[in-house]
């Protein structure tokens, strides 16, 4: 066995520090969400809850329309995901592995997008929308989040098409594939990996949004998760701070869970995009 | 083969879905915008010509000015703050846990994944002081000291900003910088160790070079975001107190969608466009020259 020297210690002991800062938070976060509306009044802030009150999260469940919210986020994010991935991933087929006039242009066009701050189309879009009368329906989430998303997904997705060995599609050619065909049982499987990591990111950054999700809709019944939390204090007289802690901590541990089913691939994602970039 | 592979119809099928969504929903937004800071009025009111009245309001306008100085100065401090933190982190995940880093780097990057909205309420409890004084202010009272009203002052408000955008997105930089650092060669290293560096000098000599040209990338990375800050604000401070912790984003959108003025809404957020296309140029031109002045100084 290794000899245990003082360098090692220090290292544990700033380790543990780190983790103890990373995870406290969320614990004392996850404690508090049952304590009673009185213990959090009166009682210690560090204290444990004198009984479990599983009711504060039946309460923001129900009352505080945090399942309206969830709801209204599943059916905004996942036909964007959807939309963004499928028209992303043939652009970026299009103008990486097809040789075509302009195609480099087009590829500078789409890469502008990425600098762009999204306020700056807020304005027309939002005039847009209004005058269209879609500011009561799902549509302009969904518009939004697949235009805002397709610049960086195109750039990736011609990245990773840049990546794989060009013969692969000259042999599917010579053997008669189409160039539809080709994309589809050549290029889409060979990319998989790709498409998901990506589709991952994407889905925290639409699930996540909170600039979109403000400004187009502003009917109480369409906010989506993010909106109902920064709402969710206001909508009572006085706080009610334990159906408060509740919604947050389904917010907070709802995302921990759908990362630590998916977080292998994530990292691992992460990590080949950082070299290759 | 090559007719195969330009395939006029296939390149039209394929592209023509993402090229008509980013160009009615992104590129004649951003022309129309231009367009609008000519403008006066709202979608109720119409819109009635103004000339350049949008712009000299803005050269005059010290909401704007105050904005932009706290836009630069938290994209500023914040992108020290993340990126030496992350960078810190990294070296801990490769030249100390090594192998075992697989947890840490897991727990570290949990935050980062986290809705902004959730955890600027989180850290809005942390930092309370009413109804009862939360954690940090427990803490500190424990310790003998006076409550905080943290988010009551502009100074303090700030600086609970820069703590919760360190805690929640140094794991991303972490993993970013990982990747470059495990990119360098292990002989590298061992040869300056039997050369007699280690420890710090080990790091500004021969590490830190090395490993520039993802340092600059992050840097990058980090000041756009936190230049366009946006959600964390609204979440924790709404701006406040008074406006003192409004940065351009939130003026903007304020302006728009509170006070109903669209053109000078547009004229602000032209100017953000703006100054957010420069900082990226300068910082990238700098970068550029970093990154060949560290390749030569390789040979």
């Amino acid at each position: 066995m290794a000899r245990v020297t003082p360098g090692q210690i220090v290292i544990w002991v700033l380790t543990g520090l780190l983790l103890f800062t990373m995870a406290a938070p969320m614990v004392w976060l996850l404690i508090s969400s049952f304590k009673t509306q009185n213990e959090f009044l009166t009682g210690g802030i560090f204290d444990l809850p004198e009984s479990w009150q599983w009711g504060n999260y039946i309460e923001a469940w129900v009352t505080g329309d945090f399942a309206t919210n969830v709801r209204n986020s599943v059916i905004a994010t996942l036909p964007s995901l959807f939309l963004l991935l499928l028209t992303g991933v043939a652009a970026g087929f299009a103008l990486e592995v097809m040789v075509w006039k302009g195609r480099n242009t087009t590829l500078l066009l789409f890469l502008a997008g990425i600098m762009v701050p999204g306020q700056m189309l807020l304005v027309p879009l939002f005039i847009s929308y209004f005058q269209l009368g879609l500011t009561e329906t799902y549509w302009p989430f969904i518009l939004t989040y697949t235009a805002m998303g397709l610049p960086l997904t195109v750039f990736m997705m011609a990245a990773y098409f840049r990546s794989l060995p060009r013969e692969i599609f000259e042999a599917a050619t010579i053997d008669g594939a189409s160039m539809l065909r080709s994309f589809v049982s050549v290029g889409v499987p060979m990319v998989t990996n790709a498409i998901v990591t990506l589709g991952l990111v994407q889905f925290f950054s639409i699930w996540n949004d909170l600039l979109v999700a403000l400004t187009f809709v502003t009917n109480p019944d369409l906010a989506t998760i993010q909106v109902g939390l920064l709402n969710f204090s206001g909508e009572y007289g006085a706080t009610n701070y334990g159906p408060l802690f509740a919604a947050i901590c389904i917010n907070v541990f709802g995302t921990l869970v759908i990362f630590l089913m998916l977080s292998k691939q994530i990292m691992r994602g992460m990590a080949s995009g950082a070299i290759k970039g | 083969m090559q007719s195969v592979l330009g395939d006029k119809r296939a390149i039209v099928i394929l592209l023509a879905p993402a090229l008509l969504f980013y160009t009615l929903i992104k590129v004649v937004p951003i022309f129309w915008s231009l367009g609008l800071t000519f403008f006066d009025g709202n979608v109720l009111r119409g819109f009635t010509p103004a000339g350049f009245a949008n712009f000299t309001r803005l050269v005059g306008d010290s909401n704007f000015w105050e904005s932009l100085t706290f836009s630069f100065k938290y994209a500023a401090v914040a992108t020290v703050l993340q990126v030496t933190a992350g960078y810190l982190l990294a070296l801990l995940y490769v030249f100390a846990l090594k192998r075992s880093s697989v947890i840490v780097r897991t727990i570290c990057f949990f935050p980062v994944i986290l809705p902004t909205v959730a955890v600027a309420q989180l850290f809005k409890r942390l930092f309370a002081i009413n109804p009862q004084p939360g954690p940090v202010n427990a803490l500190i009272e424990f310790f003998g000291g006076q409550s905080i009203d943290w988010l009551g002052d502009a100074t303090t408000a700030f600086w609970v900003f820069m703590i919760m955008d360190v805690w929640k997105s140094m794991g991303f930089f972490a993993v970013l910088l990982f990747a470059g650092l495990v990119d360098i060669p292990e002989e590298i290293i061992e040869s300056a160790r039997i050369d007699g560096a280690n420890g710090l000098r080990l790091v500004r000599h021969m590490i830190i070079p090395l490993s520039l040209p993802v340092l600059l990338s992050a840097i990058v990375f980090a000041i756009n975001s936190t230049f366009k800050v946006f959600d964390s604000v609204i979440a924790l401070t709404n701006g406040g107190p008074g406006n003192d912790t409004t940065p351009l984003t939130l003026y903007m959108f304020r302006t728009t969608f509170t006070y109903n003025e669209y053109g000078y809404g547009s004229t602000l957020a032209l100017a953000l466009t703006v100054v957010a296309f420069l900082i990226t140029i300068v910082v990238f031109r700098s970068s550029r020259r970093d990154v060949t002045a560290a390749g030569g100084a390789k040979k």
